[in-house]
């Protein structure tokens, strides 16, 4: 081989590297379920319990389904990770975040809604899953 | 890409509260165009969030968040001066990053 092509070979793969890494995180399998079912099963969620200590501020009516701002908190103790979900989009799993090093086990976001569906949110803490949800009901899809 | 993010971080009492909003378009993959074609998926995929190098967030994202993303996260123990950084990662490749130094609010 020559130096030259050993070098471009180099290059490429270093350039490929981190969209490797990226989708080595990503956890296609549950973001590309269309059934909530799935989409829980691939994030290993099992046996949840419902919990009131999970607080869901969103809207009880949402005009347009293409911006939802949904706020969640977790009293749970030890909460590791908070995961959203639409029942009724066409991928259920909007978005999974994992808290650590003194952040605290809430967010903020804006997400769509195709139709009138809960926004059931899951919680990690350890080996044990949480759950609640809220209903929103939406007057115009936004998931074209 | 400085200008694709706008970003906040103020100390409000025991916490630092961090707002971002990015410029990404977020597509579903399942629009059309005028022409009835198809406008490819583009999403970010990836974000993770630092405070002072240490990692404090990392969040996998779907279709299903909003066009122009808005985030709101609180991080303990962080005080004025401390460094919040913030990195997207999108289906295609693009990435973009920013810090920004904690405020009084």
């Amino acid at each position: 081989m020559q130096r030259r092509d050993f070098l471009m070979g180099l290059a490429t793969l270093l350039a490929l590297l981190p969209m490797k890494a990226i989708a080595a995180l990503w956890n296609k399998a549950a973001f590309e379920s269309v059934q909530l079912k799935d989409a829980t099963s691939h994030l290993n969620i099992a046996d949840e319990l419902a919990s009131e200590a999970i607080e869901i501020i969103a809207p009880d009516r949402a005009e347009n389904g293409a911006i939802v701002q949904v706020e969640v908190k977790s009293n749970i103790p030890n909460t590791e990770a908070i995961a959203i979900f639409v029942e009724k989009n066409p991928t259920p799993l909007i978005a999974n975040f994992m808290f650590s090093n003194g952040a605290e086990p809430f967010v903020v976001t804006r997400i769509k809604m195709a139709e009138t569906s809960d926004i059931k949110i899951v919680v990690k803490s350890g080996v044990q899953y949480f759950t609640n949800r809220k209903n929103v009901v939406v007057l115009e899809n936004g998931c074209d | 890409m400085a200008d694709n993010m706008k970003m906040r971080a103020q100390l409000k009492g025991d916490y630092v509260e961090v707002k971002v909003l990015m410029s990404h378009p977020m597509e579903t993959g399942r629009r059309k165009d005028d022409f009835n074609n198809v406008l490819p998926a583009h999403f970010v995929q990836l974000l993770t969030a630092s405070l002072n190098g240490k990692q404090v967030l990392e969040s996998q994202w779907g279709t299903g968040i909003s066009k122009n993303p808005y985030l709101t996260f609180r991080l303990k123990g962080a005080k004025v001066g401390d460094i919040v950084s913030v990195t997207w990662y999108d289906n295609l490749g693009a990435t973009a990053t920013q810090e920004i130094a904690v405020t009084l609010a």
